[in-house]
């Protein structure tokens, strides 16, 4: 693999590290600046209370403001660190502000009440991270209800679909048939009106089957997505006729044939495939919302849309969920992308 | 092959679950959306009546705001929807509506709800019960007094007018270096309390809506001015597009803004978000040339459907939320204003609200005088929704200058002559 | 992992073999193409021809019995219009905004996440350490959905964000970039290729896997330059999948909704309006809902996606009919 790779780009003198190994690297590193970053600032973000998220400007760590228990006073006390007049440097707690001016006591003194301006002060601030965001979506409603909802949808649809579009996509790339290029044609065609337009239609086919607020009525409709036979077809395409010719030599059955190589010779495709089915899935937001109406039957993308009102969105509550959600199929990736480097390269010496 | 089992069996408890879904004798749905803790609350207090009711099981799904808007009305004529609902367009849904009158008390319900019944009989009118107005809300102004304190300027008074307003707010953002004077939610409601002010009609003498006449324009022109002024953060206008909403809370919470009109529902995340960061008011709205200071009211309401299978348990929950007590409770709890007459003239004991939240929700109950007859119209027109959409999307353009004032007026109009035909 | 379905792919077997004896091995490819074209036809191909049939009708009701025939009359709405060029001059402005709109975005946002989908693909297809890693890296985006992704691009451009808080430090000085129709033009282009890169780049990393490791040992013994590698043996190699990448990814950049309409819910005024948001607001958010000129107007969509396409697949013809 090395070698083969490498001199796609480095073949003068066999240097370990030609310029296009250090354009390559410089290029990732960005690439986790800018595709990465954004998505571990989200993750931290998970962890700010509400009138945090809300604060100008926004701060990469999730901060709150540090309190002090003070004999005395039933609730803690916020903390300010004085930066001008003549406290200047001491750290104080308020008692109440009114106004501009703020009452306020050294902790370690607390009978001396101090009278300062608002502006010759800044809070004191601790790293604090709110993980009641995440304890309460489980005291809220029934969480593992909903993962297990997601995760049938996500696994009975993405098998569904993968059988499916591999066996038509296998009709489409390797027998000559008449309407061949109809089918085709007719299977992009309905790609180009839009899922908006096309919710309404769908969703009175799928009440008139009688799959309203049934899982299937998730699972099947999404098990039919156009793109999926596009994609292995054209994969499949690539794969050599001789192999195919040598099979039935052999006498094997076309569905052997089918099962015993062209399936194992798309797996990159498949696994591509698979990858986006699941996250389509488990993403689908739109049409699970309309077919959907009983919390029995709710997926965790409508649980976290929910937090979403007319007026007001409970964003850290919605952030949390988010990056709950996102755990399982970034990790499904993790796994599976592994299988994109097993097609042909690795398969094919055969 | 073990594996394989394993499968299996994981996959018949799917189909066992599925099949359990047997259902009660009279189970009702309800089909709720939150702002903030309305579902839980509803949902404690249902458990209440359930207990009282063995042979009701109330069901609540709570779903996001999207669910309600554009599905909702779609299941409703498919024949698939919930038994009851929480819905904010009113009159629009009315032909799905189920009439309670049969099933409830008729001299209560009027006696209590009064005016706010007639938003839920859409175009059709007549007397019929469709729905209760579970929380009212009304607009109005949120100023940042601690900013006025520190600039030394006075708070104008409570018959000040809208220029009154920015030219004071003008005064306090130039001498504090607050970043904006003033703003306005970018939602066709929003801005109808103002435009009223400002002597806008909006229906024509026999009643049909016209939305643009002089009153409306000058309103209009006066807001494009504002905005290329810096009156008015652009921010929240022109930094959005379509019929979006758009709010200025956050701006207002780090307090750089003096002067924000939105309305009733913000009072709780002001409270838990501002904290102690500087002192702020509810002051209603201020008043237009025509001598107007008109908010708008508005809310959210309980309604069942025809098509339920129970009528009369749907009838029942509804009775039950809407009985003084219970509606009392759930006004405390949710932190909202109260549709409910006798609760209103009660006052209500705000759950967990600080003194200056009390004060604020106290401030709009109070500036609900000064809602004028065409705003309550304007809130029970069945096609209101309508035309907050074109009011937005045109005074957008006028304000980004993809428009002049003169074309967006035009525009407003054409677009809601057009809508008007189409549902005729 | 396959080898759990072993047993049911041999009960498969019994009937399919069953039936190549009865049909012959050409036939037989219907029966391959039945399952998805019964599923297809039905959850996809049907609503579009409701569609179809909902664009001849008028009025709010959401039943196609219940509303009134209209024929081409939502057609003739879309194209009254003195000067096509001038919205302004329409009689639905916004639509032809929402096309000039749409046609600009796309012609940038598919050139540039082609082509950075395309350098992704290979730098990540080479000898590098930590692979996995990376790949996972340029893929996290795609799994976001539109809210979030908005969400987190707006903290980091509006007015108190990250980014002017770094130009301010850099001494260039901050910008208000959302309520600037331009810079929101090109956010939304960026943000847009940011949030499906990796969908692409997935897609293009797969086709690499198809090139055989010898062409490329052959290209090796002769000593070609790495530039004359990629335009002799990976472009032409790779063609099937760029044809996927470049079909798919015009017929996505047109139907870009979601992330833009949270991110600046297509303004400042219309400036990112582009056309799934008009169709949207016309026949579903808005009201009345227009579900008729929301259909009529996804129909003319679709009728420039089927020519563009067709212009695509010809001049592809190669790898379409391989």
């Amino acid at each position: 693999m090395r070698n083969l790779w490498t001199m796609l780009t480095a073949t003068r003198g066999k240097t370990r590290l030609h310029w296009t190994d250090w354009v390559s690297y410089g290029y990732l590193i960005m690439g986790i600046f800018l595709m990465f970053g954004p998505v571990l600032w989200l993750v931290l973000s998970s962890f700010k209370t509400e009138a945090a998220l809300e604060r100008f400007p926004p701060t990469l760590l999730p901060y709150t403001q540090q309190t002090v228990a003070v004999e005395g006073y039933d609730d803690p006390l916020p903390l300010f660190k004085m930066t001008a007049g003549e406290y200047e440097g001491r750290t104080l707690a308020q008692l109440r502000r009114v106004g501009l001016q703020a009452q306020m006591i050294d902790p370690a003194k607390p009978d001396e009440r101090l009278r300062v301006s608002i502006n010759d002060r800044e809070p004191l601030e601790e790293i604090y991270l709110a993980t009641e965001n995440y304890t309460s979506l489980f005291e809220r409603f029934n969480f593992l209800r909903f993962f297990w909802n997601s995760t049938f949808i996500t696994v009975t649809a993405t098998a569904l679909m993968l059988l499916v579009n591999s066996m038509a996509a296998f009709a489409l790339s390797k027998y000559e048939f008449r309407g061949r290029t109809a089918v085709l044609l007719i299977v992009i065609g309905t790609l180009m009106i839009p899922q908006t337009v096309v919710l309404v239609p769908l969703f009175l086919v799928v009440t008139e089957l009688g799959m309203f607020n049934s899982l299937w009525g998730v699972i099947i409709p999404g098990a039919a997505t156009p793109t999926g036979v596009f994609l292995l077809r054209q994969y499949m395409i690539t794969i050599p006729d001789e192999i195919l010719d040598a099979a039935r030599m052999d006498r094997a059955s076309e569905w052997k044939i089918f099962w015993r190589i062209i399936v194992p010779l798309s797996a990159p495709a498949i696994a591509v495939l698979a990858i986006l089915a699941i996250m389509w899935r488990w993403n689908d937001f739109l049409w699970p919302l309309i077919v959907l109406t009983r919390s029995e039957n709710f997926t965790l993308q409508l649980a976290l849309n929910s937090f979403q009102g007319e007026l007001q969105t409970d964003w850290s509550s919605l952030l949390a969920m988010t990056v709950l959600t996102l755990l399982p199929i970034a990790t499904v990736f993790m796994f599976l992308q592994k299988y994109i480097a097993t097609g042909i390269a690795s398969t094919g010496g055969k | 092959m073990k594996s394989s089992l394993l499968k299996t069996s994981a996959l018949a408890t799917v189909f066992g679950l599925g099949a359990t879904a047997a259902f009660a004798a009279d189970e009702v749905r309800f089909m709720c959306y939150s702002d903030g803790n309305e579902c839980e609350v509803y949902e404690d207090v249902l458990s209440r009546f359930e207990a009282d009711n063995p042979e009701i099981d109330v069901i609540v799904d709570v779903v996001p705001y999207q669910a309600i808007l554009e599905n909702l009305p779609v299941q409703l004529a498919a024949g698939t929807g919930p038994d009851i609902a929480k819905v904010t367009d009113l009159g629009g849904l009315n032909q799905y509506y189920l009439d309670l009158a049969p099933h409830v008390d008729r001299g209560y319900w009027e006696s209590a709800f009064g005016d706010t019944l007639n938003w839920y009989r859409g175009a059709a009118g007549g007397d019929g019960i469709y729905g209760m107005h579970s929380q009212l809300t009304i607009t109005g102004g949120f100023v940042n007094a601690t900013l006025f304190e520190q600039a030394g300027v006075a708070l104008p008074a409570s018959d000040a007018s809208w220029s009154d307003w920015a030219a004071a707010a003008t005064k306090v953002a130039k001498a504090t270096g607050t970043d904006f004077p003033m703003a306005i939610d970018r939602s066709g409601h929003r801005v109808a309390g103002p435009a009223i002010s400002y002597g806008a009609k909006l229906f024509d003498d026999a009643g049909d809506a016209i939305l643009v006449d002089d009153g409306f324009t000058a309103f209009t022109q006066q807001f494009v001015d504002w905005h290329n002024d810096g009156t008015i953060a652009r921010d929240v206008w022109a930094g959005q597009g379509g019929a979006t909403y758009q709010d200025a809370a956050q701006e207002f919470i780090n307090g750089e803004l003096v002067f924000y009109y939105s309305g009733s529902w913000q009072v709780g995340r002001m409270d838990k978000n501002v904290g102690d960061f500087f002192d702020w008011k509810v002051v209603g709205s201020p008043c237009g040339p025509s001598g107007a200071c008109s908010g708008m009211p508005g809310g959210a309401g309980i309604v069942g459907f025809e098509q339920t299978k129970h009528p009369k348990a749907v009838a029942a929950v509804i009775d039950y939320l809407a009985q003084e007590d219970v509606y009392a409770e759930v006004t405390a709890r949710t932190r909202n204003l109260p549709a409910h007459s006798a609760v209103a003239t009660k006052g209500v004991e705000f759950q967990d609200a600080s003194p200056a939240a009390a004060d604020a929700l106290s401030a709009f109950a109070a500036d609900l005088s000064d809602v004028s007859p065409i705003a309550f119209a304007y809130q029970g027109y069945a096609g209101n929704r309508a035309m907050y959409g074109i009011t937005v999307e045109r005074l957008s353009q006028a304000i980004v200058g993809e428009l002049s004032v003169a074309e967006a007026m035009e525009r407003a109009s054409s677009d809601l002559k057009a809508a008007l035909e189409e549902t005729k | 992992m396959l080898q759990i379905l072993t047993p049911l792919m041999r009960i498969i077997e019994i009937p399919m073999l069953a039936l190549q004896r009865r049909l012959g091995v050409n036939k037989l490819a219907w029966v391959f193409l039945m399952p998805n074209l019964v599923l297809f036809g039905l959850f996809a191909f049907l609503p579009v021809l409701l569609n179809v049939a909902y664009s001849m009708t008028g009025g709010d009701n959401v039943l196609l019995g219940d509303r009134p025939y209209v024929g081409g009359r939502n057609f003739g709405l879309l194209a009254e219009c003195d000067n096509f060029l001038d919205p302004n001059s329409c009689r639905e402005d916004k639509f032809w905004r929402a096309i000039w709109n749409t046609s600009w975005f796309v012609t940038l946002q598919v050139g540039i996440m082609v082509g950075f989908s395309l350098l992704t693909a290979i730098i990540l297809n080479r000898d590098i350490r930590a692979r996995g890693f990376f790949r996972s890296v340029f893929f996290f985006p795609v799994l976001l959905s539109p809210v979030v992704v908005a969400l987190i691009w707006k903290w980091i451009l509006q007015r108190h964000g990250v980014l002017n808080a770094f130009l301010d430090w850099t001494g260039i000085g901050g910008y208000n970039w959302l309520v600037d129709a331009q810079w929101a033009f090109a956010w939304s282009v960026f943000i847009s290729v940011w949030a499906h890169m990796g969908f692409y780049t997935l897609i293009l990393l797969a086709g690499l896997q198809a090139i055989p490791r010898d062409v490329y040992e052959a290209a090796l013994m002769d000593r070609a330059s790495p530039w004359r590698t990629f335009r002799r043996i990976t472009l032409p190699l790779l063609s099937p999948t760029l044809l996927v990448v470049l079909v798919l990814s015009l017929i996505k950049g047109v139907q870009t909704f979601d992330e833009v309409y949270a991110f600046t819910g297509g303004g400042p005024g219309t400036a990112t309006t582009f056309i799934i948001q008009y169709i949207y607001e016309e026949g579903f958010a808005g009201a009345p809902r227009l579900f008729g000129l929301a259909a009529a107007a996804s129909l003319v969509v679709a009728g420039v996606l089927v020519l563009l396409t067709l212009v695509q697949l010809w001049a592809n013809r190669k790898n379409v009919d391989a």
